[in-house]
This record gives structure tokens, C-alpha cells and sequence, in this order.
């Protein structure tokens, strides 16, 4: 009997160990998307507050935080201090967030909540064409990170925590800087524009700088 | 995928020129998503609204479901919303516009919904029923 019990007890014992090993195992959740699996972010052409056009495009050789979101968006509005700080924290890393509006109402309710919420990035209006070149954003928040290379690294459909999106931030800063980084198209003053297309965050030549 | 709000065919009223009508709009969500009240406890939040339109009926006011506070992840304080299924009541003055006999009172409901993690674009959604003045 004895015998029995502690042939149970070891089988036990093994499979708890087992489990563990396995559990140990597991591949752990990914920042981003290995490179061979990233896909090319959809360019797009929008307007921000002050009417001059936006493009993805001008963005890239930086790592963008692209955010799909509304101004009567709760869960958006959870995430929004936390880009406000990624901006002001990466931004001379070669980092931006570029928040896309689904507000119906357009600048008449954005501006003002840019004020309340001291948005120190750049918002566009975006519109449903945008939204289908994203694979039909509908849920918001929405929001892809975007390597240097303007390939979708990670994409987070609704609340997500913030650190989720300061891992693949960060592993997108740390990853070398490709081609793209050194061909970056000129124009448009997207990137290192405030959110209301005024200011240029102190940098005089947006895409001139070394990342 | 955005929760698609399902309302109930209403049934034909009758109704008498000169008099009033009460109309109740049954109207669910799916399971695990909410909208909010017609009065929202943030100012940023958009609001159910049922409106209709001139026809044989005149609105005379609406009475929309108090819904509960429910706490979510992404809000600091208790929403007003509603769950599940709920219902608006309408009460008319009946005009009799168009004459004697059925004709259609249309109206639209405004609503917009979330889950836990995400918001979905405010939709309107016709709303429809045969109203039969003698």
C-alpha cells in the first residue's frame, strides 16, 4: 500500500514538474512582429487642425505610434496621457504618435479636447477610407506601431497596457536603423508637428535629424 | 466587430385625431455590450436619443430607460448605461396629419455602444411603425 501511495505521490510530483517545464516553455507574448512578418502600413493622405496634409509617409525612418481613436471614446481616453508621455519621452529617439480622429463632428469637438488633454502630438481627421486601408477600423482605440521601415510591427485592437506598447516601442528604437531610415522622403512638415500643426517640437528640420 | 442593437417590430396603433398614443420601443443589446443613457454621466459620452418625424403622430415626450451605473476598466467613475434589453416609451398627440386610415410614423434611434476594452462609432438605426387614425 505504502508502495502505491508513494508511486502516486511521485506521479504527481512528475506531473506538476511537467507542467511547470511546459508552462516555462511557452513562448512568451512578442513586443512586435518579427521582420519577415511585418507588412507595409497603408500610406494615407489626411488633413490636420490647421489643414495641411498629413502623411504617413513623411513619417518614416521613425518609429509612429498610430492611433485610431475619438473624442467619445472611453477606452481612448485611457490610453491618450499615456502617448502624451511616449511623445514627450521617445520623441528624440526617433519615435512620434500620430493620432487618426473617427470624430464625425470633426475639428468642432477634436480641438478642444486636444486643449483639455494637452495632446503634444500630431492628430489628422481621419474618414472610413482610412479606416478600410487598416483592414476596416471600427473598434477604438485602435493602434499599430510602425517600424522605421513603415511596416505595421504590432497592432492592439482596444484598451491595451501601457506597457505592451513601450516594449515594442522600445524594441523598435533599439532595432538598427535600416534603408528606409536613410532615404526618408522630404515635405509635407508631418512628423515633429503639434497636434494643432502649429509648433515643429523644436526641431527645425523634421526629417533632417539623425535618429 | 461593432455590436449591431436589434429593436422589435412594433405593433399597429390605433389611434384617435385629437387624442394621445403611447408607443414602447423594445430594443436589445448583445451580451457583454452596453450604450449609454440618454443621460450620460460624462460629458464626452454621446447619448441614446430617439427622434421621429412628422406624421400622423406628434411627439410629445420621451421616456428612455435609467439604465444602472456599471463600472468598467476604462473609466475612472460608474457609466450610465444601458444592457441587455430595455425600452423607450414615446407619448404622442395625435394630429392626424394625411387624413383618416394607416400611414407610417418613422422615427431614428441614436445609440453608442462599447464593450470592456473598446467603442464602436455612433449608428442610427431607423426606427418604424403603422399608425391607424380613425
Amino acid at each position: 500500500m505504502r508502495h502505491l501511495i508513494r508511486a502516486a505521490l511521485v506521479g504527481i510530483v512528475a506531473l506538476g514538474v511537467g507542467t511547470v517545464a511546459c508552462q516555462s516553455q511557452e513562448p512568451a507574448k512578442k513586443a512586435v512582429k518579427d521582420d519577415k512578418d511585418r507588412k507595409m502600413a497603408p500610406d494615407f493622405e489626411l488633413k490636420d487642425a490647421s489643414g495641411k496634409i498629413v502623411k504617413l509617409s513623411d513619417f518614416r525612418g521613425k518609429v509612429v505610434l498610430l492611433d485610431f481613436w475619438a473624442t467619445w471614446c472611453g477606452p481612448c481616453a485611457i490610453e491618450i496621457p499615456w502617448f502624451v508621455d511616449f511623445q514627450r519621452r521617445f520623441k528624440d529617439r526617433g519615435f512620434e504618435v500620430l493620432g487618426i480622429s473617427m470624430d464625425d463632428d470633426g475639428w468642432k469637438a477634436i480641438s478642444p479636447y486636444i486643449t483639455e488633454k494637452k495632446i503634444n502630438y500630431r492628430i489628422v481627421l481621419g474618414d472610413d477610407k482610412t479606416g478600410d486601408q487598416y483592414g476596416g477600423v471600427e473598434a477604438l482605440p485602435t493602434t499599430f506601431v510602425i517600424d522605421r521601415e513603415g511596416r505595421i510591427a504590432s497592432a492592439h485592437v482596444g484598451l491595451t497596457g501601457r506597457k505592451d506598447f513601450e516594449d515594442a516601442i522600445e524594441k523598435l528604437l533599439e532595432a538598427p536603423v535600416g534603408k528606409a531610415a536613410d532615404s526618408r522622403p522630404v515635405g509635407h512638415g508631418g512628423a515633429g508637428e503639434r497636434a494643432d500643426g502649429t509648433g515643429t517640437q523644436g526641431r527645425p528640420h523634421p526629417h533632417g535629424q539623425g535618429d | 466587430m461593432a455590436p449591431v442593437l436589434k429593436v422589435d417590430p412594433i405593433p399597429m396603433v390605433k389611434a384617435t385625431k385629437g387624442g394621445t398614443a403611447t408607443v414602447v420601443v423594445k430594443a436589445s443589446l448583445p451580451s457583454g455590450y452596453h450604450a449609454n443613457t440618454n443621460k450620460p454621466t460624462e460629458a464626452y459620452l454621446i447619448p441614446m436619443t430617439l427622434k421621429w418625424a412628422d406624421g400622423p403622430l406628434a411627439m410629445d415626450s420621451v421616456e428612455y430607460p435609467k439604465g444602472a451605473l456599471e463600472k468598467y476598466a476604462f473609466s475612472d467613475k460608474p457609466l450610465s448605461v444601458v444592457t441587455g434589453q430595455f425600452s423607450i416609451t414615446t407619448k404622442f398627440k395625435v394630429t392626424g396629419s394625411g387624413g383618416a386610415g394607416p400611414a407610417a410614423q418613422n422615427g431614428t434611434l441614436r445609440y453608442q455602444a462599447c464593450d470592456n476594452k473598446a467603442c464602436y462609432p455612433p449608428k442610427n438605426i431607423p426606427v418604424s411603425f403603422t399608425v391607424n387614425v380613425e
